[in-house]
């Protein structure tokens, strides 16, 4: 039982997501934190549902996909070693806005986030913190985000999105 | 130094047509002053001079029969070297196969009559850019080599010069094979004629009426202060260039870019812009193809094309490049200023934007 | 009398009297099809001798008879004999024409021209490439001259960012480097598919978990210019300094020899002192708008 909790303290702990957190944050989200394995294909949660959990992948592949009737599963993004899946859990209405499904065999410590929100509530300390964590996510996925609209690989003779002041 | 009659001036002539030179200086034409080819000294306009100012060019008679009182037309010499049209090679396509034939350089001994201080500078940076940097091109090569030069100091300078600014005049110290500076009119037209090579030299020697006098050099003197004093625009270049290559953001480039029609006029007038493009054309039966190098501006939308659009879509942009290029980053690329105050690009731009007066402003509130 | 004036002073100093504005021939031997608009073309000199020896990162113009005149960066192996490679996509009117060119047919080859990777500084230390789209092709010359004498560097980390699963340069290639045990190979694409298990996201993803040592490595970047910047931007967050990264930079060119002034940017002649620029030398215009 201890090399258990021992494992999940380093792969929590080592995780970017709790960089520079202080000792008593970080007790914190052990006390929420489960050690899980999810095979191949498994879904880590489904659009429409209420986000009471988020991931830290330690090992493994998830991606985050839209469901679309005759396309299936359009995934936007994929979530490797070190990142977090599923930031919902701290935005209001806190309901999962994608599927996340395991491409790869995961390694993943789950948080329990119905109980870190309390938390957050209770300790505004330990909430800007996590406001600050979960918005560095969200920032990053908006410049990929961005980066991908710009289609930058595309060829620049079709389709010219940006918009263009043409003179001669 | 020398002294230099009219008929000495025509016995120089004389002796570089013998030799083959090909002859060229400033004629009258269609009211305005061009450069083209001279049988005599007779060719050459008298008793005119210019009225220049942004976006205006007028000739008019002075009275006297003065030999240079007048400054530059809208032509310059870089036309002689870098031609505006030159054909690089032909290709012929036999099946899929291709053979190439290069145009061979063209060399000829030219002698350039009447160049101003400017000019001279204008063709020492064309020489630094296209024939003295890692490649070279070819033909500019070919057709400079063999040139003899006579220069012509101002003493009458034009409403948009300012080559006092720009160290480049209104004296020729370099560059030349000989150099005058015109003394007196009204039938006592004469020159102080100096040699800035052997062959120069040798011809002065040959076709002086003797070595000039104290009282000669003092009227020199005199006249070229005098011109120096009397320049039409001046331009602070101090810190100039640091100053402008800071300068990307300036809103006066969004306030020139409402007057500016992106002519291209100033490029083509100036006599330091080297930009040229190449174009590929067939003939009919698709069998023979022709690579031509042409003149190019930095004000057209095609000089900056990337696939899928321009770099510099704006006329703002385009002007920026232009004038940052002349003042500031030519310093970077080629060791000195692309400007040789001129002036061209201010008195043949159709809307009269005048460069001294945008340099300043944009450096005056330079920003970051 | 001896005509030569004294005031100038000019010699037509040709580099191993070959005019560079004039190609050499080279024929087609084989067109290699990447993706649905990228091909990789193999040429050999008509006249039967070499291709012109270069540099990891330096290109050539191309001429397509009566049509025009591209730069093209090199792909091949800069050290192995072989034929010249340029892998093209086709974008214009030149690159179209050059889709349709078949072998035996023969084309106008000027260069090879700019400067290169710097490969050498390399020696020892770990090499990170950062690679968006096309602009795998200018670096693949990179990872011929590492592999092929791998014991001289560190380790070797590819991240490759392409549009879509099918449009992956060089599918083989990255595979076999990838399984090879001594060159880490990741890469993102920008949209999925149907049956595509790898990776989904943009390139600087990717540089966020490289595994790098921040110390000595040096960086070799390029594709899209805003890709680069980004890229740039996210390997300095991680710790690299700016003098060890280096991008590969693109601007219109018509001579390829300094002399026609369209690729200027800033004061850089991206034909003479570039494509491949350090970082920290050119910094100051990324980014700045229409230069």
């Amino acid at each position: 039982m201890g090399d258990t909790l021992e494992t999940l303290k380093s792969d929590l702990f080592a995780a970017p997501f709790c960089e520079g957190l202080e000792d008593t944050h970080l007790e914190v989200l052990l006390a929420c934190a489960h050690e899980e394995r999810m095979p191949k294909g498994r879904f880590l949660f489904h659009e429409g549902a209420a986000a009471d959990y988020f991931y830290i992948i330690v090992s493994g592949r998830v991606g985050l996909e839209l469901n679309c009737p005759n396309r299936g599963g359009l995934s936007i993004q994929t979530c490797d070693a070190g990142d977090v899946v599923g930031s919902s859990w701290l935005i209001p209405p806190c309901i999962w806005r994608f599927d996340a499904r395991v491409l790869e065999e995961c390694r993943l410590v789950s948080m329990d986030a119905a109980v870190l929100r309390e938390h957050c509530k209770a300790d505004p300390t330990f909430g800007y913190a996590m406001v600050e964590r979960i918005a560095q996510v969200k920032a990053e996925r908006l410049d990929a985000a961005r980066l991908q609209l710009l289609d930058l690989y595309g060829n620049p003779e079709e389709g010219r999105h940006v918009a263009r002041t043409r003179i001669d | 130094m020398f002294i230099l009659e009219p008929d000495g001036f025509e016995k120089i002539l004389d002796s570089l047509r013998e030799k083959g030179y090909r002859i060229t200086g400033p004629k009258l034409r269609d009211g305005a002053i061009v450069l083209d080819t001279i049988d005599s000294a007779a060719s050459l306009p008298r008793g005119v001079r210019d009225h220049q100012g942004p976006g205006r060019y007028r000739l008019e008679e002075t009275g006297d029969d003065s030999w240079f009182s007048y400054t530059l037309g809208s032509d310059s010499w870089k036309k002689l070297f870098f031609h505006p049209i030159k054909p690089l090679f032909k290709t012929t396509r036999d099946g899929g196969l291709l053979q190439i034939e290069p145009e061979p350089p063209r060399e000829g001994l030219k002698a350039l009559i009447g160049v101003r201080p400017c000019e001279l500078q204008a063709l020492a940076i064309q020489d630094k850019v296209l024939a003295e940097g890692e490649f070279v091109d070819r033909h500019y090569v070919a057709s400079r080599k063999g040139t003899f030069i006579v220069a012509v100091n101002c003493t009458v300078p034009g409403g948009t010069c300012f080559c006092v600014s720009m160290g480049t005049g209104p004296v020729a110290d370099r560059g030349y094979d000989i150099s005058l500076t015109e003394l007196g009119s009204n039938g006592a037209t004469r020159f102080v004629a100096r040699a800035g090579s052997p062959h120069g030299e040798e011809l002065l020697a040959a076709a002086s009426s003797g070595k000039a006098g104290e009282s000669d050099l003092q009227l020199e003197a005199e006249l070229l202060e005098a011109a120096a004093g009397n320049m039409g625009r001046s331009l602070d270049v101090e810190g100039l260039a640091a100053a402008l290559a800071e300068s990307g953001d300036h809103p006066r480039w969004e306030e020139v870019a409402e007057r500016c029609q992106a002519c291209t006029n100033c490029t083509m007038a100036c006599p330091t812009c080297y930009c040229h493009t190449v174009e590929d054309s067939t003939d009919l039966t698709g069998s023979v193809a022709d690579r031509t190098r042409v003149w190019d501006s930095c004000f057209t939308a095609d000089h900056s094309y990337l696939h899928g659009g321009s770099v510099r879509e704006t006329r703002g942009a385009r002007y920026r490049q232009w004038l940052t290029h002349k003042l500031s980053s030519w310093h970077d690329q080629f060791g000195g200023s692309g400007c040789t105050g001129c002036g061209r690009c201010i008195t043949w731009c159709p809307v009269g934007i005048d460069i001294t007066e945008e340099a300043q402003a944009v450096r005056g509130t330079a920003r970051g | 009398m001896s005509p030569e004036p004294g005031s100038i002073n000019l010699t037509d100093r040709i580099r191993g009297g070959v005019d560079p504005m004039v190609p050499r021939i080279y024929n087609v031997e084989r067109i290699r099809r990447n993706n649905h608009d990228t091909f990789t073309m193999e040429l050999n000199p008509a006249d039967g001798g070499n291709p012109e020896p270069f540099s990891a990162g330096q290109f050539n113009m191309l001429y397509i008879f009566g049509v025009g005149e591209i730069p093209v960066s090199i792909s091949g192996d800069p050290v192995q004999d072989g034929p010249l490679m340029h892998t093209i996509r086709e974008v214009g009117t030149v690159t179209r024409a050059m889709a349709r060119l078949k072998p035996g047919d023969s084309i106008g080859v000027r260069g090879p021209f700019g400067s290169h990777w710097p490969v050498e500084l390399a020696v020892g230390t770990d090499v990170v490439i950062v690679a968006g789209g096309i602009g795998l092709a200018p670096l693949r010359p990179v990872i011929y001259q590492v592999t092929g004498n791998r014991s001289r560097y560190g380790r070797m980390v590819l991240l490759y960012g392409a549009r879509a699963p099918k449009e992956i340069l060089y599918q083989r290639q990255l595979k076999a480097w990838g399984g090879s045990f001594d060159m880490d190979v990741h890469v993102t694409v920008d949209r999925g598919e149907r049956g595509w298990n790898g990776e989904i996201g943009v390139v600087t993803g990717l540089i966020r978990r490289a595994p790098l040592d921040r110390s000595g490595a040096i960086a070799l970047i390029c594709g899209p210019e805003i890709m680069m910047r980004f890229s740039a931007q996210e390997l300095l967050r991680r710790g690299m300094d700016k003098d060890r990264i280096y991008v590969s930079m693109e601007r219109n060119m018509k001579c390829g020899v300094g002399l026609c002034g369209h690729c200027q940017y800033g004061a850089k002649i991206i034909c003479k002192d570039g494509p491949v620029y350090r970082y920290d030398d050119i910094e100051s215009l990324l980014g700045r708008r229409e230069v």
